[in-house]
């Protein structure tokens, strides 16, 4: 068999955990092969091993048959294999060719040949078909657009065996859709590729072999033709899994959240929110659809007061608490589960337990008289982490050290149980497992049912049309239409998206 | 192989000993005897009860310069004002203690509290403008540092005294010094300010660990976003980081001011007190009990250098070498850190 990598029966320990146990991993020449996991699974410290930055405790790495000790990514690359990672790692000020040159660049009499290179860059960018500005700062391109200056990275550095890890997380539906030609395009230039994922429908959409780990377990390798999502699922959590989450129609109450005529600017003093009307009502879920960068985050931060608003009115339950301080935001009744968790959500360096209380240490029971009481404080954060399965190895880790999803499920479980009028779920899921997509969304659901409003923001139209009672889409600013998810497509929802459809007067 | 705590306390250690070793190089390449060198220097600092009063005479105002960087560095500014700051504190104390007369239980207490309000005030500025505009704390606290140098030696030349390069020396009821400690260790500047250096890294430790407005200056600290996500005044803590640090910075002077000399003088130049002050925070890994302990040793180098030139023939010089070096070695810690992981990893 004409396997280009080998990872045999892998074993790589850390203090107290082992990481991988006995996994094994082969990809042929010229197949994209998925490695399926929840967070924490493995799969990032198997890719870690194979990428050299970690070594393996046991086990066989070859490469086209050979065996090899990859000792650093140096190696690595010498190897022909290259890393797309999640977070770019790319300088904001360099152009797209700066970037993509940085640590091999061509010279020509002591200084950087960058003609050659650009030369270079739009000879790999146009036999991949992955178009960039050559010329094209960094910080002035979009999301998309970094990503494939991350694989032309590798291309360059003559990579022959590509690891996408989680490419699509960042993406929009239009971006995914131009990446998977990427990587065919890739194929089709005889390279291999490993994509890091846990989403299944990618996989069965470019995938020709899937590799399943459990818990750091191999769990085996299944040919994606034979297979189905319900069963790479089963295989990855280890049980069954429902999909479209269950739930009773809503019965929405009283307004709870109601916005008026609201503008907001962004940082450079661009309108992002332009005139916006919306409303929330108790008991119901809203899901506000759109590409990003229409103005969403502004207006989320706008209701939660990290950003001030413009003009306009936003009204909880009544009482204006349009530019308010967070705080007051906080205490009047909203929580808000935040899009970007390392930035807002959590203080990484403070273990778990003191992050359960981020909004509340000033309170009985957690404080008195400006003193904090530890013992409450960690009595309540390990009721939270065991409600809302958050696995840790204690409640004095630092929360950096704890897996995106179960970063996740600590924010949701503190936002949740403040028992919130509004709650507002940016992202909810970004990045995360079925395992935990599954818990998220029956927790949102739970909270609907009790009668809380919840606003949901979400880049994935399956979570929109999955979980929301009433779906707003919001483009350049304003919310252009509200359609009911059962009586729309993921196609129109696309079109109201993307501007080019406005809906008639009176719904539909 | 090592726990995580274990690498904490190995780090600075293996520093220290790094920076003792380079320097018994430098004198061995000097032509000096490093053994006999260290010896005296040993002598210098503990080798009767005078030399032992003198350094913890030196190490008082290095506990209160070291909490103050420290205070600041856990909220995440880089107070490098603190000489300015400690100044600042040496001057009031000194004025407060020549301008009032009162029985020492009043006098006392006001001298010190002015100190600390001196250095607070001193530090507020730069806070302000760190928190209300965005300027950045370090340039800011370098220049506040030639203001109170300037500042002070006008005042002491022109106001508190007639012309004259010091002030007189400051009533018993001021001032810190000890007729008991004094007997006790063969007549040395020991004084009461040891005390008032301990119960200070308490108050920090309490501070930042045990009270709310500490949980939100570490988490200020270690992030703003988040802490302004979770309601927290984030301009409000930094200024405040900066004032305490500062009241921290204006005891250390008021240490010198009334404890060791009794009076403020015209100076050439910095006292140090402020600037070493960051190699004892960096030393001490930020942490109240661990500024104590690096205080303790940054005091010992200090007064023990002393006797050098005398016992072994090595110049002071070449103690504040070997005292760089251990500040080198630490600022790098992170290439100890590596080699310890390294070893964990391959000890396994």
């Amino acid at each position: 068999m004409n396997y280009v990598i080998e990872m045999l029966n892998i074993r790589k320990e850390f203090p107290g955990i082992v990481a991988n146990d006995n996994i094994t991993l082969q990809v042929k020449q010229g197949e994209i092969h998925a490695l399926l996991g929840e967070n924490g699974a493995g799969k990032s410290t198997l890719m870690n091993v194979l990428f050299g930055l970690y070594q393996p405790e046991k086990g066989e790495i070859k490469v086209r048959g050979e065996s090899v000790k990859i000792t650093d990514p140096n190696v690595a690359n010498r190897l022909g294999i290259g890393m797309v990672h999640q977070h770019f790692m790319l300088v904001d000020k360099f152009t797209v060719t700066e970037n993509i040159i940085l640590g091999s660049e061509p010279i020509k009499k002591g200084t950087v040949d960058i003609k050659k290179a650009e030369k270079e860059v739009e000879r790999l960018s146009e036999l991949y078909g992955l178009r960039v500005d050559p010329k094209a700062r960094i910080r002035d391109i979009s999301v998309g657009m970094q990503q494939r200056v991350e694989i032309l990275k590798t291309l360059y550095r003559g990579a022959e065996i590509l690891i996408f890890d989680e490419p699509t997380a960042v993406l929009t539906p239009q971006e995914i859709k131009e990446l998977i030609e990427i990587m065919r395009a890739l194929i089709r230039e005889g390279k291999s590729i490993i994509l890091i994922t846990h989403k299944l429908k990618e996989i069965m959409q470019v995938c020709d072999r899937c590799t399943v780990i459990r818990k750091g377990e191999g769990i085996g390798t299944v040919d994606v033709a034979d297979t189905n999502p319900n069963e790479l699922a089963s295989l990855m959590v280890g049980r069954e899994v429902t999909f479209s989450t269950e739930k009773q129609p809503a019965q929405p109450k009283d307004v709870t959240l109601a916005i008026q005529d609201l503008n907001v600017k962004d940082a450079r003093q661009v309108d992002m929110v332009k005139s916006l009307n919306l409303e929330v009502k108790a008991g119901e879920i809203v899901g506000l659809a759109g590409v990003d960068g229409n103005g969403q985050s502004e207006l989320i931060e706008a209701i939660t007061g990290l950003r001030k608003a413009d003009s306009g009115d936003i009204r909880l339950n009544g009482k204006s608490i349009t530019n308010l301080t967070p705080r007051k935001v906080t205490e009047a009744g909203i929580s808000h589960i935040p899009q970007d968790r390392h930035r807002f959500g959590l203080v990484l360096d403070f273990p778990i337990g003191e992050n359960m209380v981020l909004q509340t240490y000033h309170h009985e029971p957690f404080s008195k008289k400006g003193v904090l009481r530890y013992k409450e404080i960690y009595q309540k954060a390990k009721s939270l982490i065991e409600e809302y399965d958050v696995r840790t190895p204690s409640v004095y880790t630092k929360a950096r050290a704890l897996s995106g999803g179960n970063q996740q499920k600590a924010i949701i479980g503190r936002e949740v149980d403040r028992s919130p009028d509004l709650i507002i779920a940016a992202q909810p899921t970004r990045g995360l497992d079925v395992g935990a997509i599954e818990f998220i969304h029956k927790k949102l659901i739970e909270e609907r049912d009790k009668g809380r409003a919840v606003l949901l923001l979400s880049f994935e139209l399956d979570e929109i049309m999955n979980l929301s009672d009433r779906i707003a889409v919001m483009f350049d600013g304003s919310i252009v239409a509200e359609v009911k998810p059962e009586e729309t497509t993921e196609q129109e929802l696309g079109l109201l998206m993307a501007g080019s459809k406005q809906q008639k007067a009176g719904g539909q | 192989m090592f726990s995580n705590r274990l690498v904490n306390i190995l780090i600075p250690t293996i520093s220290v000993f790094l920076g003792l070793l380079v320097g018994a190089f430098i004198m061995l390449g000097f032509g000096y005897n490093p053994l006999t060198g260290y010896l005296s220097l040993w002598e210098g600092a503990f080798g009767d009860s005078y030399f032992f009063g003198e350094t913890l005479r030196q190490v008082t105002p290095y506990i209160l310069s070291g909490l103050a960087v420290a205070f600041a560095f856990r909220t995440g500014l880089f107070n490098i004002g603190v000489e300015g700051q400690v100044i600042m504190g040496w001057l009031a104390s000194v004025w407060v203690g020549l301008a009032i007369d009162a029985p020492m239980i009043i006098h006392l207490p006001l001298v010190i509290i002015a100190a600390a309000l001196a250095g607070a005030a001193w530090g507020f500025l730069p806070g302000l403008l760190k928190a209300k505009l965005g300027v950045h704390e370090v340039i800011v606290t370098i220049m506040m540092n030639y203001i109170a140098l300037y500042t002070s030696n006008a005042l002491v030349r022109n106001i508190i005294s007639d012309g004259q390069d010091r002030t007189d020396r400051i009533p018993e009821t001021a001032s810190l010094t000890s007729e008991w400690l004094a007997a006790l260790t063969q007549y040395s500047r020991l004084h009461y300010g040891l005390l008032i250096a301990l119960f200070a890294a308490a108050i920090m430790w309490f501070i930042l660990n045990q009270t709310t407005r500490g949980y939100e200056l570490r988490s200020v600290g270690f992030n703003q976003d988040a802490s302004r996500y979770a309601g927290m005044n984030v301009g409000r803590n930094i200024i405040l980081s900066m004032v305490i640090s500062g009241a921290f910075a204006g005891l250390a002077g008021a240490m010198e001011g009334i404890g060791t000399f009794g009076y403020q003088s015209v100076k050439g130049g910095f006292t140090n007190i402020g600037f070493d002050g960051i190699a004892v925070a960096l030393l001490g890994g930020n942490a109240a009990i661990g500024v104590v302990l690096a205080a303790l040793l940054f005091g010992t180098l200090k007064v023990g250098a002393l006797n050098m030139p005398t016992g072994a023939g090595v110049p002071t010089e070449l103690v504040d070498i070997v005292i760089a070096m251990i500040i080198f070695f630490v600022a790098s810690s992170y290439m100890i850190r590596w080699f310890l992981l390294k070893m964990k990893k391959e000890g396994k």
